[in-house]
């Protein structure tokens, strides 16, 4: 079982990704995160799916993707270089006591304070998967009001591009 | 195509022109309230003839049959909410055998989407996991060009159902009509022609093969490949065996044919298939009722090439050493080119040893029985048809028969549920193969259980004079869940059992048919004779078979394709 990076460039018609996560959950492939988009060309969405699998599963996942009509392309980006990001927003705990310590701990993981009240901050993380799972192991957990992920987007690394 | 002038249209007429346009002989439906509209359109036209099924189940199994026997693209027309939802069964079993067929449903108006209208149903969710695609039309203006893909998709790559769900108020809305010529989908193009290297890898295997196997499936069939397939296979001197979906693309009278293999499959197919030293694939999947346990399989060694269209069914159960993705009809041509010339390796021992595994005989069964043996029925069918019939079946042990049984010489002849398995296909079936044949005999091979899954289609039968012969093999059980409750389940026959079952004679005549009871071996002969003489009526026979018969050979679920039960064994 390896993790698996998957990016789908899909037309962008209704239903598209209903019929993606049904592929994955008919067929009993894992999800762990699926994140979806219109590109730079508006006709067309990109969709990137981690999951993980033996090499036999990995390969018939991207062929039955590649099998969906709307699907125009499939790459998996774990097959070389690449770089992958995921965006938290995640609300803490910041009373008179705690806002010093907080502000520190965002700026050590190169948070950003984008909202502010008496008693709370909101940070926004961005990096790959283990980094925003290490910025909240630092936490005290009683300090996690609220978080929400995007789950990952990946990108080829150099001149590897994914395009029609 | 006739290009068809630009004009205004509303979508319902737009729908009836572009069956026109696509030169659709058949529509197999039932009327309700979304469709009412494209109804009326049928009404004013007959270039488009519809036939009128007794439940829409029927009506995708006819489109199906339709679709089988003929090379041609079945399409059937049911209303929203029910009328989709009975289809199901029949879409599913389509996708399964990689049917093509445009299914066109009737939805409710767009502004009454998703509040629970009346016979509202989520069309194309409740489809989505067995069709090749769907779609929803909610404008008029996308009509023509989304009917014109779904049949492009329907029939290109490797085929399958497509569904167009329209709304009721867009049959009624007006827009500017033209058909379009051509397709063109940045997402969707399949491959014809396979990779050139491959090819020739896969020529060199099967020259050095000492103990060769051609086992090909549905695909042939589907890719109306059986000449290139015979020439091959002739050319080489290798044997060959078909699946129960890709029978007759083979003439099973042949001495190179090995019959069928897998969990019914014949001794001798299944002991090839396991001792091969180079296995030829085409068009098959390594389905678990053909290779059983495929742990099992991998144990001896052998190189295996695979022709498929779909990438998607290489190395999916049984990793490929050569695979080759293309139209089978495209590979083979280019696989004969360069074998034409070429000199394969004496295969005498090979042939000697198979010929050991067919002496087994292990199809034989008590030849003196006093009851009639349902095999005996489907022997003398095969005789008195002399092979040339349409063979449809439903499911169970009277279809493995038949697929043991009749010999089918030509594809497109054994119209079959192999995929999905789906009890009461075969009367629907081969109503569609009987109108896509006119004046072609066509026999319904059935069971007493299966037969009723799908009965009142004997109405539409009457409707259309559809002179088909329905082959009853009565054995009053389940007969193929029998067999696995007497091996598997210590002969607790749980619910297999069917009592109370109607006289199928006068059940026949109730529908304006004639049928009669045959419960003697020396009666079979003759009442089937008689049966196939009437050419003009539809004739239910109701064999009355052995209750306890069996079908021999049988590989037991997850077991290895070797590990047989044979009819001697016990």
């Amino acid at each position: 079982m390896t993790r698996h990076i998957i990016s789908v460039l899909v037309e962008n018609e209704a239903g598209a990704l209903s019929r993606i996560a049904g592929l994955f959950s008919a067929r009993g492939y894992n999800i762990e995160s699926l994140t979806v988009a219109p590109t730079e060309d508006a006709s067309m969405s990109r969709m990137t799916v981690v999951t993980s699998g033996s090499e036999d599963v990995v390969e018939q996942i991207t062929k039955q993707l590649n099998k969906l009509i709307e699907v125009v392309k499939v790459v998996d980006l774990s097959e070389a270089e690449h770089i992958e990001r995921e965006l938290m927003l995640i609300k803490v705990r910041a009373g008179q006591k705690e806002r010093e310590d907080m502000k520190r701990m965002a700026d050590i993981f190169r948070g950003r304070i984008i909202d502010v009240s008496d008693n709370t901050y909101t940070i926004e993380l961005t990096g790959d998967g283990r980094k925003l799972d290490a910025f909240i192991q630092a936490l005290d957990p009683g300090s996690i009001m609220e978080t929400v992920r995007t789950g990952t987007s990946g990108i080829g690394r150099g001149n590897r591009v994914l395009r029609v | 195509m006739d290009r068809v002038k630009a004009s205004t249209l509303t979508g319902a007429e737009i729908v009836v022109r572009c069956l026109q346009a696509e030169g659709v002989e058949y529509v197999f439906g039932y009327p309700g309230g979304a469709v009412l509209f494209i109804y009326d359109e049928l009404f004013k036209q007959d270039k488009v003839k519809h036939v009128l099924v007794r439940h829409e189940q029927g009506a995708a199994h006819a489109a199906d049959g339709y679709s089988r026997a003929s090379h041609k693209i079945g399409v059937c027309l049911v209303t929203s909410g029910p009328g989709v939802t009975n289809a199901v069964t029949g879409i599913a079993t389509a996708y399964m055998d990689s049917i093509p067929m445009v299914i066109i449903s009737g939805q409710v108006p767009t502004h009454a989407i998703g509040l629970d209208a009346f016979q509202e149903v989520d069309a194309v969710g409740v489809t989505r996991p067995c069709v090749k695609h769907n779609f929803l039309v909610k404008n008029v203006a996308d009509l023509a060009s989304t009917i014109k893909k779904a049949f492009h998709i329907a029939a290109t790559g490797r085929p399958g159902p497509v569904l167009v769900d329209i709304p009721k108020d867009v049959t009624t809305h007006s827009c500017e009509f033209q058909y379009p010529e051509s397709v063109a989908m940045r997402s969707y193009n399949p491959v014809r022609k396979g990779h050139a290297g491959q090819i020739k890898k896969a020529m060199q295997l099967l020259l050095e093969a000492q103990r060769p196997m051609v086992y090909t499936g549905g695909g042939v069939v589907l890719s109306n490949a059986a000449p290139q397939l015979r020439e091959l296979v002739k050319l080489l001197g290798f044997p060959c065996t078909n699946t129960l979906m890709g029978l007759g693309a083979y003439p099973a009278t042949d001495k190179q044919f090995l019959g069928m293999p897998g969990m019914h499959g014949t001794y001798e197919a299944n002991m090839s298939m396991q001792h091969c030293d180079v296995l030829l694939a085409i068009g098959a999947r390594f389905d678990d009722r053909v290779i059983g346990n495929p742990a099992h399989f991998a144990q001896n060694p052998r190189k295996i090439i695979h022709i498929d269209i779909d990438p998607s069914s290489i190395s999916k159960r049984v990793k490929v050493d050569v695979p080759i993705v293309g139209n089978i009809a495209d590979v083979l041509d280019d696989l004969l080119k360069l074998l034409r010339d070429a000199k394969p390796q004496d295969i005498g021992q090979w042939w000697k040893q198979i010929d050991e595994w067919r002496a087994k005989d292990c199809l034989r069964y008590d030849r003196n029985s006093k009851i009639i043996k349902p095999q005996f029925v489907l022997e003398k069918l095969y005789e008195v048809t002399q092979g040339e019939a349409f063979v449809t079946s439903d499911v169970g042990q009277h279809q493995m028969w038949a697929a043991q049984f009749y010999k089918f010489d030509q594809p497109r002849r054994w119209i079959n549920s192999g995929g999905l398995g789906t009890m009461g296909f075969g009367l629907p079936a081969a109503m569609g193969v009987q109108l896509a044949n006119p004046g072609s005999t066509v026999a319904c091979v059935t069971g007493e259980s299966s037969i009723q899954m799908c009965l009142q289609e004997l109405s539409t039968c009457k409707q259309y004079r559809l002179p088909i012969k329905i082959i009853n093999l009565n054995n009053k059980y389940m007969g193929m869940v029998r067999q696995w409750q007497q091996f598997f389940h210590g002969n607790r026959y749980s619910e297999s059992y069917m009592d109370a079952l109607p006289d199928f004679v006068k059940l026949a005549e109730g529908y304006g048919h004639s049928g009669r009871l045959v419960d003697k071996p020396a009666d079979v002969e003759p009442a089937l004779r008689e049966a196939f003489a009437r050419k003009s009526e539809l004739v239910f026979l109701d064999f009355i078979t052995d209750q306890k018969e069996n079908v021999y050979p049988m590989i037991p679920g997850g077991k290895g394709i070797t590990e047989m039960i044979l009819y001697e064994d016990l």
